[in-house]
């Protein structure tokens, strides 16, 4: 089994940071009712000495966990969030070490969240980093979970992504990052989802990008899924996707369900991994089926179905849909259109209760309607794990390298130049010590550049090569 | 009285774990019935008797990471009947990644003491050994990878053992991306290394699954269990023409002479007949000459299950001198074959009129026909089937799928995407350009047979 850690920086980063904590410890809850330390708990929490003080909560009424850390470091420059933390029901798993925060925060600079406190925090940080680490039988993968438009996770954020790689070279790196919409009520959100777009491409193994407003528009459809209460689509109460509800942490706040969503996206990549199945898929499977070329590693990611239903027993037609929807717009986490575009790669990994001829008959009626780049006409990777998330009978995440991407980089990169052409609030940034105007040319050219990948894929191509010929 | 000898199995990667498991349950239900007359030659093939009377598999199970090795040794020790070595196995933590190179150049090396080791004192354990029999997958990282890298140790160590290399072909529409990199990386390794590769393609088992046994639901357990009953069928003891009034006691060996002649063609096909659900099969009464012909036209026709067989496609006319003659009255989709082996298991076997397969039109005009079929047989029921044939074929009716899995490989060898991941850990293009000449080879010399 291996080891991952969670790396949660700034303000969004640590509130879907601790909403994965919350739904991770439930569902392991559900599966191991003796509340004994097992194999799959291992994957994100280590467990600390019997004789620590600390009472770890209680899940449900008769669950109680023998003493278990988190593998995890939370870094915030703001107090707010972190302080919050420290006085939630989730404050047992952490150790106050583990935290790294400061007081006045970033200010939503880019430049002072990656220069600044990145000098002065570089230290801890790696510190921090390498004791969780070395608690880790086999450390597989690092998650960072942060946001690109504001200053501490976009900018700190990405320092932090360096760093891992500097010092960990063969632990692969997924980033899990929410784009700002275009209405983001910070101005300055361009500039550091561009600055952030350069590191990410360069240092990341694989990116999932999460847009805010796909997540308002897929929360909304299932408020007035079950507003309207449509008869079959009751949704059951303490269903995982939207509520905390059944959780640790009882209070919805306002982004509590858009951060659920993306915490069950990490929730289900990792599945396969915590979880058996006939047919299991580990984490650096991920990279090495989905990233053809190095840079071109941001992916897609839908789940469904996002609602519960209330029939127990769900004839094929209803596990169809759900492969179909895992392909609809609607379903996505960004504001893409991937039908449209072209796929260079899809990962389907299932939970639950649906059999490998399900998923087979599903692919063959798929296959035709989905545009593939034509050298991967077939490029499927499929995994089966055989536990569901908690309240549903089965789910799928679908995973897709695909260029409709690219139409989001474009959005962003106009944002940038828009402000850059008029040279607007700059100089917030470059009065920062270590910050310079070679770094905004370089992040305009890097997601330029990388635009332009993502259509030269689409370009028809040379017919296919010929085959070697053997000389009879 | 002759000592029989054992198979020593090695099990490598999730899917040759989860066959492996698969394959020593049949072997161990198929002998255990009432009237088993070769349970003690079974025994001692594929088992060791402990000190306390339990039989243990003579198996390696080699994984990179441990949840299918967990499973298939829990599964065994709940069957009561027989159980993996407590020791007999080997895995790390994390796995390969799918990625060939990752196994091949990176965990094979790292780990193959240990996994000689292991492999050493099943080998030892036998007071003859009839060879080694493999299973992995030719898709993803660790079977492919770390399984060729251990042939080739194991070929170096023993020379003189025979070698048998289980494989299994992924579907069509993928399991994994890189799957018909890893195949060709797989397929172009082991040529060298192996006395004769066995193919199982996962499309056609599942057909079979779902055509003939009606499953609605097919799972992975389902998929392994028709080709463990596959393989055991060919793996069971039997009368074979060197061996006529005792089991033989080489099965590896003969099956290796009847079928592979020539170095440049070892790929083998297995069809088995009748393959349908239980429910059914209490209703159907089966005769050798139904059974034969059935078989005999899925051969010509290359059709590896029984079910939508071409039966336009015939044998030419005898022709007695070979050559052109044969060439040009050959159907097109007609499969030729280099040698086949027909093994029949069950009720009135001495019955069966096998003439069918002796027509040299089958076989390629330069091997002598008496060299390139024969038969097999037992006349004990296999598996629940009262009658049971199965062919083990060296023809061209791989062709088409391996041409095509090349064919999808070099499209994206061409775009070179993913390339960097194998270069990562030590496969470079040359290599890669190495591999598909070698491929290209070995469909050249089944093309042009």
């Amino acid at each position: 089994m291996t080891q991952s850690i969670v790396v949660q920086v700034g303000q969004c980063g640590n509130q879907v940071g601790c909403r994965f904590w919350d739904l991770v410890l439930r569902e392991h809850a559900h599966v191991n009712q003796m509340g004994v330390y097992d194999e799959a708990l291992s994957s994100f929490f280590r467990n600390v000495d019997q004789r620590c003080h600390c009472l770890v909560p209680n899940i449900t009424e008769n669950q109680v966990y023998l003493c278990a850390c988190l593998q995890a470091v939370l870094v915030d420059m703001e107090e707010g969030v972190l302080a919050e933390i420290l006085q939630g029901p989730l404050r047992s798993l952490f150790s106050s070490t583990q935290l790294i925060s400061d007081v006045s925060g970033s200010g939503n600079n880019w430049a002072v969240g990656h220069h600044t406190y990145g000098l002065v925090y570089r230290e801890q940080i790696v510190d921090q980093v390498r004791k969780a680490a070395e608690h880790c039988d086999c450390l597989q993968c690092f998650f960072l979970i942060h946001s690109m438009g504001g200053g501490t996770g976009s900018g700190l954020g990405t320092f932090v992504l360096k760093l891992l790689e500097d010092e960990f070279p063969e632990v692969c790196r997924i980033v899990t990052s929410v784009y700002p919409t275009a209405e983001d009520d910070v101005i300055t959100s361009p500039y550091n989802s561009v600055l952030a777009m350069k590191e990410l491409t360069e240092h990341a193994d694989c990116v999932l990008p999460v847009d805010n407003q796909s997540l308002v528009d897929i929360v909304g459809k299932i408020q007035h899924m079950s507003n309207t209460g449509k008869l079959g689509c009751a949704i059951k109460k303490d269903c995982t996707i939207i509520s905390g509800q059944g959780g640790v942490v009882k209070v919805e706040k306002p982004f509590d369900a858009m951060n659920n969503i993306v915490a069950n996206l990490l929730l289900n990549i990792t599945s396969s991994a915590r979880f058996e199945g006939s047919l299991n898929m580990d984490l650096n499977e991920i990279a090495m089926n989905l990233v053809p070329f190095p840079r071109l590693h941001y992916l897609v990611s839908s789940l469904t179905p996002l609602y519960t239903l209330a029939d127990v027993n769900i004839p094929p037609r209803r596990l169809d849909q759900m492969f179909s929807d895992a392909f609809s717009k609607e379903h996505q986490l960004i504001r893409a259109d991937p039908k449209h575009n072209l796929y260079l790669a899809c990962a389907l990994m299932l939970r639950g209760n649906v059999q490998l001829s399900d998923l087979r008959r599903n692919i063959e009626r798929l296959r035709p309607t989905l545009p593939f780049v034509p050298w991967n006409q077939e490029g499927w990777k499929t995994s089966l794990c055989s536990v569901p998330p908690v309240c549903h009978t089965h789910s799928l995440l679908a995973l897709a390298n695909n260029t409709c991407v690219k139409s989001t980089f474009f959005e962003l990169r106009e944002c940038f130049v828009k402000l850059y052409r008029r040279k607007a609030h700059l100089h917030h940034y470059l009065a920062v010590d270590g910050m310079e105007l070679a770094e905004f040319n370089e992040a305009l050219s890097s997601i330029s550049a990388l635009i332009e990948e993502y259509t030269h894929l689409e370009s028809p191509l040379m017919p296919n090569a010929p085959r070697l010929t053997i000389a009879t | 009285m002759s000592t029989d000898m054992s198979v020593v199995s090695l099990q490598l990667g999730q899917c040759g774990n989860q066959i492996g498991h698969e394959l020593f349950s049949v072997i161990s239900d198929d002998s255990s019935g009432p009237n088993r007359k070769y349970k003690q030659c079974s025994d001692e093939r594929f088992f060791y008797e402990t000190s306390t009377g339990g039989l243990v598999a003579r198996s390696v199970l080699v994984d990179m990471e441990p949840k299918v090795i967990s499973q298939a040794i829990a599964k065994a020790s709940k069957s009561g009947r027989w159980r993996y070595g407590d020791k007999a196995h080997f895995s790390q933590k994390q796995g390969s990644g799918n990625n060939w190179a990752n196994g091949f150049c990176v965990h094979g090396p790292h780990h193959e003491e240990a996994v000689e080791d292991l492999v050493r004192m099943e080998m030892e354990r036998c007071d003859r050994l009839a060879g080694i029999f493999t299973m992995m997958s030719v898709a993803g990282g660790t079977g492919s990878g770390v399984g060729t890298y251990i042939t080739q140790r194991l070929r170096d160590l023993y020379p003189n053992s025979f070698i048998l290399n289980q494989v299994t072909w992924p579907y069509g529409a993928g399991e994994v991306i890189v799957q018909n990199y890893n195949s060709v990386l797989t397929l172009s390794h082991l040529y060298q290394l192996s006395d004769a590769i066995l193919v199982h393609e996962n499309d056609t088992v599942h057909k079979i699954c779902s055509r003939l046994m009606n499953i609605k639901h097919i799972s992975i357990s389902d998929v392994n269990k028709v080709i463990a009953h596959q393989l055991a069928s060919v793996l069971q003891p039997a009368y074979t023409a060197d061996s006529t009034c005792h089991y033989s006691t080489n099965p590896i060996g003969e099956l290796l002479s009847s079928l592979v002649c020539h170095p440049e063609y070892k790929l083998l096909s297995l069809c088995n007949i009748p393959q349908m659900s239980s429910t059914s099969l209490a209703y159907s009464v089966f005769n050798w000459p139904g059974l034969l012909k059935h078989l005999r036209q899925m051969l010509i026709a290359s059709t590896r299950m029984e079910e939508g067989i071409d039966w336009t496609v015939s044998s030419p006319s005898a022709v007695t001198s070979g050559g052109e003659g044969a060439t040009n009255s050959r159907h097109k989709s007609f499969n030729l074959s280099l040698a086949n082996l027909l093994i029949l298991r069950g009720k009135d076997v001495s019955t069966a009129v096998t003439d069918g397969f002796k027509d040299p039109a089958l076989y390629v005009p330069w091997l002598k026909t008496e060299n390139s079929f024969s038969t097999w047989t037992s006349p004990v029921a296999f598996n629940g089937y009262e009658k049971s044939a199965t062919l083990v074929s060296n023809s061209q009716s791989l062709l088409k799928p391996l041409d095509s899995i090349v064919r999808k490989a070099w499209n994206m060898f061409a775009s070179r995407a993913y390339i960097h991941q194998y270069t990562k850990f030590g496969i470079s293009e040359e290599d890669f350009l190495d591999s598909f000449t070698a491929v290209e080879q070995i469909i050249s010399s089944y093309t042009h047979l």
